[in-house]
Order: structure tokens, then C-alpha cells, then sequence
């Protein structure tokens, strides 16, 4: 909302001193952009916001915040943030990691952050590539790809983070791009605003070592025919005169077909609040390259309990029960003796 | 529970029964005998009779070994006296065997003519079999050196169970109260406790109640009635300070301590925990004591577990989190991560026997290098070690107040032994408890380049050189913390070589500064003795024993105990060095005994055990006998 909220800072309050150390040219500078403006729209301080982070060259965006911030360990950031928001439900917290941090050393965190449903807003800058040590594979790069480690190509399959995401019960799972400020602010701003664990990847661009990867998807000279906007409530169609659009096949998967072959009825409607995740995992799959028409905005977004909330109601319902800690009674609680 | 135990009209002694100074009894039978909760209710009767006692539960680590094997077999042994105890006992008086398996696995322990009971029903041939017995123990003259009672116990169990109409089969389940009736007759511990223990436990199932009870009346009746018992022993109760005791084990203690750290530090509690042999009853405990506002979550993993805990403690919060060796080694990154960020988190190692999954259910204290030095780079933090499972609450409270005082991470180091054994605790006045709280930073503390007021996240406290603790939502004092080396007062990233140097001192001059608060070291027994012990953790128990007896015989003997492992007392070196001979018993390979050679070049001598098992009072007065000639 915020077109009504008073909004109680300036882009400039979310900006720390220190000097921003990305590579020139490289995508995250635009990540953080989108970030810092859109927080004024938040209508939360900056005083009540934690960013946490993993290890990678996205994980350096903490430093760059004006906010509470943790640059931790590789992988751990979900973990720690999870502690953070379980002691402190209070705190807005977001998650900042990349495709080595999130889904490689640190999968098992990601994973178990987005099943509890903990209140954290997690971006995942996906360059499927090591940017900081230099130019690895990641767990995102492609089959066959040439790297420093896999001068013969790479044989390891790529994850798919949504696939993942949705497989983990991830209660908002969306998808945006480095180069689009406004899109950002809006997934963003969704994702925040979502109670629960929301995940967003981030197609970023690490023009030092996987320069262009997704820019047959995502340049503006392709966008219209590459990037399938998925609109709450309405028909999937992508291309210029919005000629084309996904319909589910007989087989039960799902197409990119010519509206004009199959008639716009046949053409599915993207309901991100569908109970059941099949539609938005199919709609996850629906690209398996950077070289086809792939879908971004928010795939799914359902409600179930929070985490957080839900371990501090156990605390206040055992308060309630058994009234404030008594500690002198715990001692006496396994039976006593006297000794006179 | 928390109806006092009212001692008077407890006692079952008679006028014909034998006084006995002390006793031990040990409690073998299969993984599903329930020996455990049979040794456990003998303790807490005993406990409230007024003994003084040990206990020392020992069991596989498979939740059910083949059944009638030796690998199966799960024993309890407590020690009960009249005077102060601080061991389990070396040799049991009585051992009860509930099958071959029991008999073959412990009957090695039983002092020699010492007392042993006999469940003769078990003694089947598929029994003897599965125990690897070649012919029937009872008939080769292999207990012939013992004072042996023979009871058809699960026949005897099942008749008294069968006009309740329990089936023969669920009935066989309550002989180990018939075994605990048995002995408790034989030495006279009231039955009624039990009696009343049973009715509430098992208020759920008025069917298994009533065999229970059923069994536990048959075995003292059986006892009254047979002439194999011929006369009674008693021991009568110990002459402890006055005052209102519980009995209690090492991890409630630790659990509890932590609750009362809370409480004296004034912060919730966080713990992250990831289950794991002999640590879990900790995460257990404290998960039921909710409206203290602790917070627990079951992690999924031990790296996640350190995570939360770390977390909860940037938020704010007192954040814990519970261990055994193998997650200590995967917290490792976590706790060197604490160390730079520098904030108040205490990590809880109960040791057992390693390396690897190793001995899960049994004791070892092979950690310590691993809690000393186990990070990379220059992390040092402190240490702190229990000694006995009641001692477990006050080491919380001490790691805490390190914890929080210097805002460090603390390693608290407790082992299997410590954790399941058990004894009385004289329950301390609340308020003789120690105020551990710290303030938060709530101001500015000083100005940036431009002469504006700032935070400054690493300004030093000139006295302690802990750094201040401002957690979000605090207005103004927003900061960020990281791994990378950072500047001395502003917390930047800095690369420098001078700034490196300087941080890497100041961690290690902080750590330094802890050992001021120690009180003067005590040298026990003899300050002029030729021999003096030097110890840390559960060797406390038969160290202290061997030492009683050691002066008790005329022999000179000093002895050191350590409860801070890092940094060391300040006064330890000029003390250890006065000694020609110091002696450390550990079980390890002499880790604390390495320590103390490379820091003070002294020549100390380790005592090293290596079995799973504490260490007897003999082997540690061996090791002195031989170190005196």
C-alpha cells in the first residue's frame, strides 16, 4: 500500500557508508537499487530490519544496508536468521544468498527455513556461477559447462531453485530479473509483505565470469517473446501481441502453444493461491534453459502457520498455563528431602 | 511432583537387620528389562531415606539389542552410603542378573563373596545359549565364590499378576519390580515411595499399575518369607548439611542451570539444538519449561543448531545450544564465526567415547582439544567444565556469566557419565545466587570522521575488552557484523595488516582477562606433599575418593581440580611447579596433562583410561602408589 502509507524514511536512510565493492557492471549493484528504494515504501525503520547473509558476492549486501546485519557463514544464513527471527519475531528479517550459498553448501538450511515457514524474505541472486572464488560451476550452471574446475565440461545436473522451493513447501516462491528495477520492487515488496517464508530467485547477471546468461531471456530486445509475465488471475500469455500463452496438454503437461491454433480458452489462468503446488511447480519446470520463454512473477503464494509466531504462542500459552517461571519450584519439581 | 518426601516413617530398618556403612548394587538384565528405571527407583528411595549416594547408569547404545545377548545387557549401579560418596562404587556387594546375558557381562564386577540374585526362570536353554554359555552357570561352579539367591522370578511375578487377569506375557514385564522388591526388603528400603510412584506414573493404565505393584509387594513378601535372604542389611542415612535436597542428575542440572541463567541474566533463552546421545535430555528438559520463556527448536542439523543459537544471541537473547563431540567438531565454523563477531553464546559438549559415533552411550573426556583448539585461525575462547552431575548447574550459571560478561562464546564441557549419573543436591537459596546480567548499548558511544555522535559496535570496555551488545530495534545504533577482519571501534571491514595484528591480540588479551575474575586455586590435602593430583570434569569423583583414602592411610597428597579449562588459573603454574610429581588422571589421552607440560614445563605425568567407563578409586590409588615408589 504504498500509495497511502506515510512513508517514514528516505532511499537514503537504508544506505550504509561503506563504499559498495561489486565488480563494476555487475548485477547485484542493481539489486541492491531496487532494495533501497523500495524499503521507504515498506513502512518499516530501519532500526527493525536485520539482513543476513551467507558467503558469496551477494552476501556482502548486508555491508551495504543501513539496517542490523549479519555477513556469516557459507550456507548458514537461513539457519542464523531463523534463530534471530524465533527470539525475535518482531525484526523484519531478510535472507541475501546465491545459488553456491543457498543450494549448494548451505541446501539443507534453505530447505528446512522454507518448510518451518519462518517469516524471512529470502532473495536468491541465481549467475549460476562462483563469482567470488573466481569461476566455478554453481549447482545452478548447465550440463556441459566450461569452468576452471570443469575444463571438460561440467557433468553435474543443475537444480532448478523453484523445483526445489516449491518441493520444500515454500508458502511464496517468485522469480525476477537484475535488469528490472520496477519488477523487482514489486516481487520484493509482495514477498515481504507475504507472513511465512517467501523465496525469490534472481536472475543476476556476473558479467566477470558468466557474462549474458540470461540475456536470450531477459534483454529488452527479446523480453516480450522470452519472458512469460505471470498475472495474478489471468490468462498466461506471452509475445508481443500476446499471441502465445501455456495450456496443459492432454498428457497433463503444460505447452507453449499459439493462442490462434488452440483458442484462448484452452489457455491456462495463473492462480498463485491455488491450494495445490502442481500448477506452480509445473509452471517452475516450464523452462529448462536460459534459451526458451520462461516465466517470471509469483508463482505460488498460500497461507499456513508461521513458524515464529507459532513457537512464541507455545511460550505464551505456557505461561498462560502454568503462570510465570517459578524457579525455586523447578528445583523442588523431581521430589525432595529435608536433612535436619 | 513437588510434594515433599517426608523421611520420617520411610525407613523399613528392623531391629534384627545388619548395619552397613555403604553399599553397592548392580542391576544387569536385558536392553527391555527396565533396569534402569528399576536401579533409578532403588536411588530416589535411598535418596530420600537420606543416603548419601552415586549412581551409575550403563547401557548399549541400540534401543534394543538382540534380546538374552551380552550386547543387549543394560546395567544401573548405585552406590549408597552413610557418609559423603562421590564414586559409584569400584566393586558391587550385589549384583542382581535378570538373565545369563546379565550374569555373564557383569558378575566380573561382583566383589569377591559378594551377593548375588539370580532370575533362575532366564536361565533357559535358549538363554544360556544366546549368552554364549557352553554349560548352565548356575550348575558349573562358575558362582560358586559368591553368596548366591536364586528366585523363579518371572514365574513368581506372573503368578502374582494373574488374579488382576494380566496376561502371562504382559505380566512377565513387571519382574523387574519384583527384583526391586526383592532387594529392598533385603536392604530394608520402604516399598510405599514405589508403591505411590507407581500409582502416578502409570495412572494411565490402572492394568500395568496393578502388576507393577503387584510384582513389587511379591518380591519384598518373597524376601520376608525365604530362607535364602536369612538376615536384613540397612544403611543408615548419611550425615549431609541440613537443608531440602533433591536428587538429580547431570544434564537436569545443566538444563535447570540454564533456566536459572535466564533468570539471573534476565534474557530469554534460545536453544538450538540437534538430537544426539547422551546431550538430548537437555534439549528435553528445557523444552518443557515453556513459560520461562524459553525458547527451544530442533534443528535440522548440528551446523543449524549453532546457527539459531548465534542468531538468537545477535538478537538479544541468551542462545545455546547443546552437543556431543561429533557436533561439537560440525559447530566448529559457527563458534570460530562467534569468536570474530564476538557475542555472547554457550555451546554444551556432554562427551562420550569417540572417535566418530564411537561409544555413544559411554563415557570419555576426549574432547577437550577439540573444545580448546578445535577452530581455525587464532579463535580462542573459554572453557569451563562440571565435576558432578549436581555441580552441572552451577557450571551453566559460571559459562553464562563468562559468556555474557566478555561476550564471548563458551564452551561448557559435561560427559556421559555426569550426565545420566546422579545424586543428591542440596537445593540452593535463590537469591545466594549470582546477578549475571549485562546492559545493552542503548547510546551512541562515540563520533564518526565527521565529528557526528556514532555507534561504535567494537569500542572496548577498558576492564573486560568485551565489545558493547546493541540488538536490533535499537534506534540509531545500527551496525553490521561479519566474518571478515574488521577495524578495532567501528567494526569496518579492514584488511590491514597493523589492524589484523591488533584484533588478533585483542581477542586473545580478552580472553586473557577472564582468569582475573578466578578465585585463588586450591590445592587440596597437602601443599607440601611430594604428589599432587591435577584434574578436570568427572575424574573429580574417583580422584576425590582415592584421595580421602590416600590421607586416610598417612599418605601426603595434594590435589588440583579445574573448573576453568581456558584460560587457565593464573596462579596454576607457580603452583603445579612446587610439586615434584604431578599426576593427571584423565579419560583421554592426556590432553589436560600436554596442556600443562607445554604452558608451564612441567614434568606431569599422565594417568590415562580409555575403556568407556569412569574411572575406580583403585586404579587412581594404583597410579599414585606407583608414582610414590
Amino acid at each position: 500500500m504504498s500509495d497511502t502509507a506515510v512513508n517514514l524514511t528516505t532511499k537514503k536512510d537504508w544506505a550504509s557508508d561503506q563504499e559498495v565493492r561489486w565488480c563494476p557492471g555487475c548485477g547485484d549493484y542493481g539489486i541492491l537499487q531496487a532494495v533501497q528504494q523500495l524499503m521507504p515504501d515498506l513502512g518499516v525503520t530501519p532500526e527493525n530490519t536485520v539482513f543476513i547473509s551467507g558467503i558469496g558476492c551477494s552476501s556482502r549486501f548486508p555491508y551495504y544496508m543501513n539496517t542490523y546485519g549479519m555477513h556469516s557463514i557459507h550456507g548458514r544464513a537461513p539457519a542464523i536468521a531463523t534463530g534471530l527471527k524465533v527470539a525475535r519475531p518482531d525484526l523484519d528479517v531478510w535472507v541475501i544468498t546465491g545459488d553456491g550459498d543457498g543450494l549448494s553448501i548451505g541446501g539443507n538450511h534453505l530447505i528446512h527455513a522454507l518448510r518451518r515457514n519462518v517469516n524471512l524474505t529470502i532473495l536468491l541472486f541465481n549467475n549460476r556461477i562462483y563469482g567470488l572464488t573466481k569461476g566455478q560451476f554453481s549447482p545452478t550452471s548447465e550440463l556441459g559447462k566450461v569452468t576452471k574446475s570443469t575444463p571438460f565440461g561440467s557433468i553435474d545436473p543443475p537444480f532448478n531453485p523453484l523445483a526445489i522451493a516449491i518441493g520444500a513447501e515454500a508458502s511464496f516462491v517468485a522469480r525476477t530479473h537484475d535488469l528490472d528495477r520496477q519488477h523487482m520492487m514489486s516481487i520484493f515488496k509482495a514477498a515481504h509483505d507475504h507472513q511465512g517464508a517467501s523465496f525469490v530467485e534472481i536472475y543476476q547477471n556476473c558479467n566477470v565470469f558468466n557474462d549474458g546468461q540470461f540475456s536470450e531471456v531477459t534483454k529488452r530486445s527479446v523480453r516480450d517473446e522470452m519472458m512469460i509475465d505471470l498475472v495474478q488471475g489471468e490468462k498466461i500469455l506471452f509475445g508481443a501481441e500476446r499471441q502465445r500463452g501455456v495450456m496443459m496438454g492432454s498428457d497433463g503437461f503444460l505447452k507453449l502453444v499459439d493462442v490462434a491454433d488452440v483458442g484462448i480458452d484452452k489457455i491456462l489462468v495463473h492462480d498463485r493461491y491455488a491450494p495445490h503446488p502442481s500448477l506452480a511447480a509445473a509452471l517452475a519446470r516450464l523452462s529448462h534453459d536460459d534459451h526458451s520463454p520462461t516465466p517470471f512473477g509469483i508463482f505460488r503464494e498460500t497461507e499456513r502457520p508461521e513458524y515464529a509466531g507459532a513457537v512464541s504462542a507455545q511460550v505464551a500459552a505456557a505461561s498462560e498455563r502454568n503462570g510465570p517461571g517459578d524457579l525455586g519450584a523447578l528445583l523442588r519439581s523431581n521430589g525432595t528431602w529435608s536433612v535436619a | 511432583m513437588t510434594d515433599t518426601i517426608d523421611r520420617s516413617g520411610t525407613s523399613g530398618a528392623t531391629p534384627e537387620s545388619e548395619v552397613l556403612d555403604r553399599l553397592v548394587v548392580r542391576f544387569a538384565g536385558d536392553s527391555g528389562d527396565g533396569m534402569q528405571l528399576t536401579g533409578d527407583r532403588f536411588t530416589s528411595v535411598s535418596a530420600s531415606f537420606g543416603n548419601d549416594l552415586s549412581t551409575l547408569p550403563d547401557f548399549p547404545a541400540e534401543i534394543r539389542a538382540p534380546a538374552g545377548t551380552v550386547n543387549g545387557v543394560s546395567s544401573f549401579q548405585v552406590h549408597i552410603s552413610d557418609h559423603d560418596i562421590t564414586t559409584p562404587g569400584d566393586e558391587p556387594n550385589v549384583l542382581v542378573a535378570m538373565n545369563p546375558a546379565a550374569l555373564k557381562a557383569d558378575l566380573h564386577r561382583l566383589e569377591m563373596g559378594g551377593t548375588l540374585i539370580i532370575n533362575e526362570d532366564a536361565f533357559d536353554e535358549r538363554n544360556l545359549e544366546k549368552a554364549e554359555y557352553e554349560s548352565n552357570p548356575l550348575d558349573d561352579g562358575t558362582i560358586s565364590g559368591y553368596r548366591v539367591i536364586k528366585v523363579p522370578m518371572t514365574s513368581m511375578t506372573k503368578d502374582a499378576c494373574e488374579p488382576l487377569g494380566v496376561k502371562p506375557r504382559d505380566a512377565e514385564r513387571s519382574k523387574n519390580f519384583f527384583a526391586l522388591g526383592l532387594v529392598s526388603f533385603m536392604y530394608t528400603r520402604p516399598i510405599q515411595p514405589t508403591l505411590d510412584w507407581i500409582e502416578q506414573k502409570f495412572s494411565k493404565n490402572e492394568q500395568v499399575a496393578a502388576a507393577n505393584a503387584a510384582a513389587l509387594k511379591a518380591g519384598f513378601h518373597f524376601g520376608e518369607t525365604t530362607e535364602q535372604v536369612g538376615h536384613r542389611y540397612e544403611v543408615r542415612p548419611a550425615s549431609l548439611p541440613p537443608g531440602e535436597y533433591t536428587s538429580i542428575t547431570g544434564n537436569t542440572a545443566l538444563a535447570w542451570g540454564l533456566v536459572a541463567a535466564g533468570q539471573l541474566a534476565k534474557l530469554p533463552v534460545t536453544l538450538g539444538s540437534y538430537p544426539i546421545t547422551p546431550a538430548s535430555d537437555i534439549l528435553h528438559e528445557l523444552s518443557r519449561h515453556k513459560h520461562f520463556g524459553i525458547r527451544t527448536v530442533q534443528a535440522e542439523d548440528e551446523i543449524a543448531a549453532a546457527g539459531m543459537a548465534l542468531g538468537a544471541a545477535y538478537a538479544g537473547h541468551l542462545g545455546v545450544t547443546t552437543t556431543s563431540g561429533p557436533g561439537l567438531a560440525l559447530k566448529s565454523e559457527t563458534i570460530s564465526l562467534a569468536t570474530a563477531i564476538e557475542l555472547p553464546m554457550l555451546i554444551i559438549d556432554i562427551q562420550r567415547g569417540g572417535p566418530s559415533t564411537g561409544l555413544p552411550t559411554k563415557t570419555e573426556a576426549a574432547d577437550l582439544n577439540l573444545a580448546l583448539y578445535g577452530r581455525h585461525g587464532e579463535a580462542p575462547l573459554p572453557v569451563v567444565a562440571s565435576y558432578t552431575p549436581a555441580q552441572c548447574f552451577h557450571a551453566a550459571i559460571e559459562a553464562v556469566r563468562i559468556a555474557l560478561k566478555y561476550r564471548t562464546p563458551v564452551i561448557l564441557l559435561s560427559d556421559g557419565y555426569l550426565a545420566n549419573g546422579s545424586e543428591p543436591w542440596l537445593i540452593p537459596e535463590i537469591d545466594s545466587l549470582p546477578d549475571i546480567s549485562v546492559p545493552f548499548q542503548t547510546e551512541f558511544n562515540g563520533t564518526d570522521g565527521d565529528g557526528n555522535p556514532t555507534y561504535l559496535p567494537y569500542l572496548r570496555d577498558p576492564d573486560t575488552l568485551a565489545r558493547p551488545w546493541a540488538i536490533p530495534g535499537t534506534p540509531g545504533l545500527m551496525h553490521r557484523v561479519g566474518g571478515l577482519e574488521k577495524s578495532d571501534e567501528t567494526g569496518n571491514v579492514n584488511y590491514t595488516p597493523a589492524n589484523h595484528q591488533l584484533m588478533g591480540d585483542l581477542r586473545q588479551a580478552k580472553l586473557d582477562r577472564i582468569a582475573s575474575d578466578y578465585p585463588a586455586t586450591e590445592v587440596h590435602g597437602d601443599a607440601d606433599a611430594d604428589i599432587c593430583l591435577l584434574t578436570w570434569g568427572s575424574t573429580y569423583a574417583a580422584v576425590h575418593a582415592a584421595w580421602q583414602r590416600q590421607r586416610r592411610a598417612g599418605h601426603q597428597l595434594a590435589w588440583i581440580h579445574l573448573t576453568h579449562l581456558s584460560p587457565l588459573p593464573n596462579d596454576l603454574g607457580d603452583l603445579l611447579r612446587k610439586f615434584p610429581k604431578v599426576l593427571v588422571p584423565e579419560l583421554n589421552r592426556g590432553q589436560l596433562c600436554n596442556v600443562v607440560r607445554g604452558k608451564y614445563l612441567v614434568d606431569a605425568k599422565s594417568v590415562s583410561k580409555m575403556s568407556g567407563l569412569p574411572f575406580r578409586t583403585a586404579e587412581i590409588e594404583a597410579a599414585i602408589e606407583e608414582a610414590r615408589t
